[in-house]
């Protein structure tokens, strides 16, 4: 973070033209007296970025704090979540939204690379592209139009297909039953995680394929060359060249999946308390605050959705900042 | 077995002594294209087994080029296209068989009895997939610019090899030291053999490479200006290995260091514009040149 205010003093051009007599062998660089100007523009710019961003979690951290002080630990370890009551407890919303994200992520990252991989080294030239632009495109669908079709057709169908047959032949008192119990509406925590994978699949194939075609054809041909069938090339020089990008792109799918809102609340059945069974409705972070907060009217409800804000908000940059430390840590 | 000897190639006519039989790779009548841009016009390449093949040549015209359709590296790329012949051991490797290879049986069957083509022709050709990476097992290339793999320096020799063997610990690491050692750079690595092979400098990561060749053993070895970026002692003992290496490869050698060429090769070819002015033993391209070109070339009046 601290790498944009590095300019301010680590850094300074030195204009050595004013030391008088090198000015005169050299005319100064015609743009140079923009430069000072340019380096301020910069750094008032990431200043605005940082000023922002800090407002943010004090706001956060001021507007939670009278829940946090009110439940102590207990906000988070504590499934408890009851308006009526005034009792809140993270807990619930906190495994909700961790379950269906990282749920998501498997399901979507092996499908993420297949496509890209197809993509970029088997697809013919003339379909790859417009193959490619589609997929961008569907990954720039807002998620409210993820959300609908998940309540409304995907919901269904898979209440009908998927869950019903599950539960029905489950045998009674056995650990399947236990994991398949719930109602059959198709509204529960594995169907906003599949929701989720779908809405974050497109995404990272396109953030994926860029990465592959980053990769130079120089050493895809010298794998070749060793001769190498396209299966050796692609997961022992391809995808290792470019694993530092991936765990990038998971990231990213991950903070996506995250900090989702409208797919997840319309699929995950809205209910506190922590999911007992795949097909179990659930609430994410994210969900129980759009769901509540309108009606939210207690000060001591309104300060506990923006705890939950502020949980969101460490939570999503202990990933990115895990990130960047595995980042950091690779070899090659 | 497809009988060389009969076709009057333009090779045979530049040749100056013909034992056919050594012919291990052979390309015929070779026209390249990159999109519209023809690249090589009907170049001939006889390889002869267990000899050092050198390729010389102003620089753009086109030896780069006809290494990469020996091994056919160039079928990556749809725009890019060969048209000839390039022969291995007997079998056309340029053209495969796409699908349905049956039908074409059927078809070449039933083209032979009413043109009276070739019908084993058509058994030789190629299948797409596993047998294009088996070609390039047989013929292996080491490019003009080092691509060390995002491994560490053992793996990068290492990977080769485990494609096609099992080999144990103690084993690879022998061959790991032999390919090291043969490419001259054993001594500056072996303390750090586990480091990352994009680390080395620009001319260890093009050792690193002709190791990484040498190590899975090719029939022909293909190197494109393996000597670029090499200090003399380097180049010196680069030479001597691929001197000793002849006994069990054959390989083919694009250089633009003159020298080199005489050193080592036992035959040359002069390219230019894409096309192949002469060939023949070294001693005699060098010495007694028949084209006024190869003579500029070889005298440094040009290029
Ligand atoms: N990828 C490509 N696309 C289009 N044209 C190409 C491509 N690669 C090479 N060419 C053209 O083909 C011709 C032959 O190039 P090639 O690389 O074979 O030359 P070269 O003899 O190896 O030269 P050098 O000694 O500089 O390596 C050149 O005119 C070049 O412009
Ligand atoms: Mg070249």
């Amino acid at each position: 973070m601290n790498a944009f205010n590095s300019g301010d003093e680590g850094f300074t051009p030195s204009p050595r033209s004013s030391a008088g007599d090198t000015a005169s062998l050299r005319p100064p660089v015609r743009g140079a007296w923009f430069d000072p100007i340019f380096e301020y523009l910069c750094l008032s710019a990431a200043t605005l970025l940082l000023a922002s961003l800090g407002g943010l979690v004090i706001s956060l951290a001021i507007g939670g704090w009278p829940a946090l002080s009110h439940f102590g630990w207990s906000f988070f370890t504590s499934t408890t979540w009851n308006p009526v009551t005034d009792v809140y407890g993270a807990a619930g919303a906190i495994a909700g939204t961790l379950i269906t994200s990282f749920v998501a992520l498997a399901l979507a990252l092996p499908v993420a690379i297949g496509i890209a991989v197809y993509l970029v080294e088997f697809c013919p030239r003339a379909i790859a592209r417009p193959i490619a632009i589609a997929v961008e495109l569907l990954a720039g669908i807002p998620s409210i139009v993820y959300g609908m079709w998940g309540l409304f057709i995907f919901a269904p169908l898979f209440a009908e297909y998927v869950q019903m047959p599950l539960m029905m032949n489950a045998a009674p008192g056995s650990l399947a039953e236990k994991l398949f119990a719930g109602i059959p509406n198709g509204a529960n925590i594995l169907s906003a995680s599949i929701i989720l994978s779908i809405m974050i699949l497109p995404y990272m194939a396109a953030v994926l394929r860029e990465l592959l075609m980053t990769v130079p054809p120089q050493v895809r041909e010298a794998a070749y060359g060793l001769g190498c069938t396209p299966f050796e090339v692609v997961t022992s020089v391809i995808v290792p060249y470019i694993k530092r990008g991936m765990i990038g792109v998971v990231m990213l799918g991950l903070g996506r999946a995250l900090g989702e809102t409208m797919a997840v609340t319309f699929v995950i059945g809205n209910a506190h308390g922590f999911p007992d069974s795949i097909f179990a409705s659930g609430a994410t972070l994210a969900s129980t605050i759009a769901n509540e907060f309108t009606e939210a009217t207690g000060d001591l409800h309104t300060s506990a959705l923006i705890a939950l804000g502020l949980v969101l908000f460490i939570i999503t940059f202990t990933v990115l900042a895990l990130a960047r430390l595995l980042l950091s840590s690779q070899k090659y | 077995m497809i009988d060389l000897a009969d076709t009057a190639t333009p090779a045979a006519a530049i040749m100056n002594e013909p034992p056919y039989d050594e012919l291990v790779l052979e390309a015929r009548n070779v026209d390249f294209f990159y999109g519209k841009n023809q690249a090589l016009f009907g170049v001939d390449l006889p390889v002869r087994r267990n000899a050092i093949t050198a390729l010389i040549g102003p620089s753009g015209c086109g030896k780069s080029t006809l290494l990469r359709v020996l091994n056919r590296i160039y079928a990556l790329y749809p725009g890019q296209r060969a048209v000839g012949r390039v022969v291995l051991d007997g079998e056309d490797v340029l053209h495969e068989q796409r699908r349905l290879p049956w039908l074409r049986k059927r078809v070449s069957m039933v083209m032979e009895t009413q043109t009276g083509a070739d019908p084993i022709e058509e058994e030789q050709v190629l299948r797409v997939g596993t047998d294009l990476a088996r070609l390039r097992a047989r013929v292996g290339m080491v490019f003009q610019k080092p691509t060390p793999f995002p491994m560490s320096i053992y793996d990068n020799i290492a990977f080769g090899v485990r494609i096609y063997h099992r080999k144990s610990k103690a084993e690879m690491d022998e061959i790991v030291e032999t390919a090291l050692r043969r490419a001259a750079l054993w001594d500056e690595v072996k303390d750090k053999l586990h480091s990352p092979g994009l680390g080395l400098s620009g001319g260890q990561q093009q050792r690193l490479c002709v190791a990484r060749g040498i190590a899975v053993e090719p029939e022909v070895l293909l190197l494109d200006e393996p000597a670029s970026a090499l200090d003399p002692i380097s180049t010196a003992k680069l030479e001597e290995t691929l001197v000793e290496l002849k006994k069990d490869f054959t390989v083919v050698i694009v250089t633009h260091n003159l020298q080199q060429a005489a050193r080592i090769a036992d035959y040359t070819g002069f390219m230019f514009l894409g096309r192949m002015i002469e060939f023949g033993p070294t001693n005699d391209l060098f010495l007694q040149p028949k084209s006024d070109k190869t003579r500029d070339y070889v005298t440094g009046r040009f290029g």
